[in-house]
């Protein structure tokens, strides 16, 4: 099902791009989020140290069709769950939510099962990555 | 009172607080889409006409960091404020990076702030148009003041003239070329000059060479731009920066220029409106109607020229249906 019944040009997919937590730095968001622009989306580019609340408020405020989550270390276990909650709170939960970073098989796992719908490692291409969240925009909309 | 039957859904909610609402519907603007058009029409009556402030002004001077200082300010004195920012978006892709928002830090759950990014998703003229109408669901979703951030500098900055009630340009010391720019089309329209990045040198060095420049400035009388220096690192000026704001909209109120205004940009977008009507049908038909076609074969063929086809395609495109 696409968005809109065929008009001129697609309507571009809206995305946002965020970073929980409060270590770390922005590189590999920053550069998903320009391959996002360069595949013809509109990246909502929120930055570093997003709290669970500033991410699900900035993706309802800005409509997005899609998540995209940075992530580097073991608080994020906690954090993205917690994004996830929120979205379903706020009858949210169809918005897909994607992750990346350097993740352990384990919590991966955990990730998937608390229903993030995808995860990149380190070693994903950005193709792959662009696929994939054009993918997942697509089936939610 | 929100109780009118008629009402779609949508503009019941928008009217009730759903943010989500909201945000579906300025996607629908932004979109084309025709779900727009009946809310749009349901809420206009509720609008009440709140300023709209337009911020424009070269690349990297501070105008997302003075945004959201002000939306501090003017929460601390009760007002709830929604904020559009507007960035380019790529003109190979279509895709866009909209960095406005890192700026933006408010309490995640003060429901009288709503923040919201925008792609230019190309021409100026377009930007305008979903901006407009998006401050419009604002204005009638109850915020009481709207801040538009436009990008760039000059030519696309001069879209915030069909939509601000207030005009804000930034810029910092050390203006340099950027004096040019503001010649080229900024300067006419600024109602208000931030020199932001006063923490810097320079400041007040800039701050005359703008004095300089507004006395000597076409403007007639009426209204003279004022001129301020905030500074967002070590927050200062800003209680100024919303003086100088309120002072322009004061102005507006007691000269008439705020209806006189209204009235012209109004009659600037109804036009556009029928602008885009007629030329999507035109081209349409241009294309397709067998008639029209051989209007367009005729200019191939070199027989006739565009301005002439355009003379004889006008009548013609008031007698089709
Ligand atoms: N020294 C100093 N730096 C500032 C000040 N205000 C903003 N900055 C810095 O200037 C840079 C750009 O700030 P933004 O607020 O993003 O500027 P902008 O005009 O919105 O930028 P664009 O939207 O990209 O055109 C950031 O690194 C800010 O930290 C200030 O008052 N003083
Ligand atoms: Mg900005």
């Amino acid at each position: 099902m696409t968005k809109a019944k065929a008009p001129a040009k697609p309507v571009p997919i809206r995305v946002l791009i965020a970073k929980p937590g409060l270590d770390g730095h922005d590189r590999g968001a920053k550069v998903v989020a320009r391959a996002l622009r360069d595949a013809g989306m509109e990246v909502i580019y929120a930055g570093l140290r997003q709290t669970p609340e500033e991410i699900v408020r900035a993706a309802l405020e800005e409509d997005v069709d899609l998540i995209g989550l940075s992530i580097l270390s073991g608080a994020h276990m906690a954090l993205i769950p917690r994004v996830l909650a929120l979205l379903k709170k706020n009858h949210a939960g169809t918005i897909p939510v994607f992750a990346g970073g350097i993740i352990p098989d384990e919590d991966a796992r955990r990730l998937r099962a608390a229903g993030v719908r995808a995860i990149f490692g380190p070693g994903a291409s950005l193709e792959e990555i662009v696929t994939t969240a054009n993918a997942l925009a697509r089936s939610a909309a | 009172m929100t109780g009118s039957p008629r009402l779609p859904p949508a503009a019941g909610a928008i009217l009730r607080g759903d943010r989500r609402a909201l945000a579906r519907a300025i996607s629908a603007i932004e979109d084309g889409d025709p779900s727009a058009g009946p809310i749009l029409r349901a809420l206009f009556p509720r609008t009440r006409g709140v300023p709209v402030i337009g911020f424009a002004g070269p690349l990297g001077v501070g105008k997302s960091s003075v945004i959201n200082q002000l939306v501090h300010q003017l929460r601390s004195i009760g007002r709830s404020v929604a904020i559009v920012a507007v960035d380019p978006s790529s003109p190979f892709s279509g895709g866009s990076v909209l960095g406005d928002r890192i700026r933006f830090e408010s309490r995640a759950d003060d429901a009288g702030v709503y923040f919201r990014s925008m792609a230019s998703r190309g021409a100026a003229g377009g930007v305008a148009a979903a901006t407009r109408e998006a401050a419009r669901l604002l204005d009638a979703a109850g915020f009481d003041v709207v801040l538009v951030e436009t990008v760039g500098s000059g030519q696309v900055d001069v879209a915030i003239r069909e939509i601000a009630t207030t005009r804000v340009i930034v810029l910092v010391p050390h203006l340099g070329d950027e004096v040019q720019t503001l010649k080229a089309g900024l300067f006419e329209i600024a109602d208000v000059f931030c020199v932001n990045k006063s923490d810097l040198p320079g400041a007040d060095l800039a701050r005359r060479d703008l004095s300089e420049l507004v006395a000597s400035g076409p403007r007639d009388a009426g209204w003279k731009p004022r001129i301020v220096t905030t500074s967002t690192t070590a927050p200062s000026g800003i209680a100024d920066l919303w003086s100088a704001i309120e002072a322009h909209e004061a102005y507006l109120d007691s000269s008439k220029s705020r209806q006189d205004g209204e009235r012209h940009r109004l009659a600037i977008e109804i036009v556009g409106l029928v602008r885009d009507r007629v030329g999507r049908d035109l081209t349409v038909r241009l294309e397709r109607d067998p008639a029209l076609r051989r209007l367009l074969d005729e200019v191939l063929a070199r027989k006739i020229d565009p301005r002439t086809a355009a003379e004889r395609l006008e009548p013609l495109s008031r007698r089709g249906a």
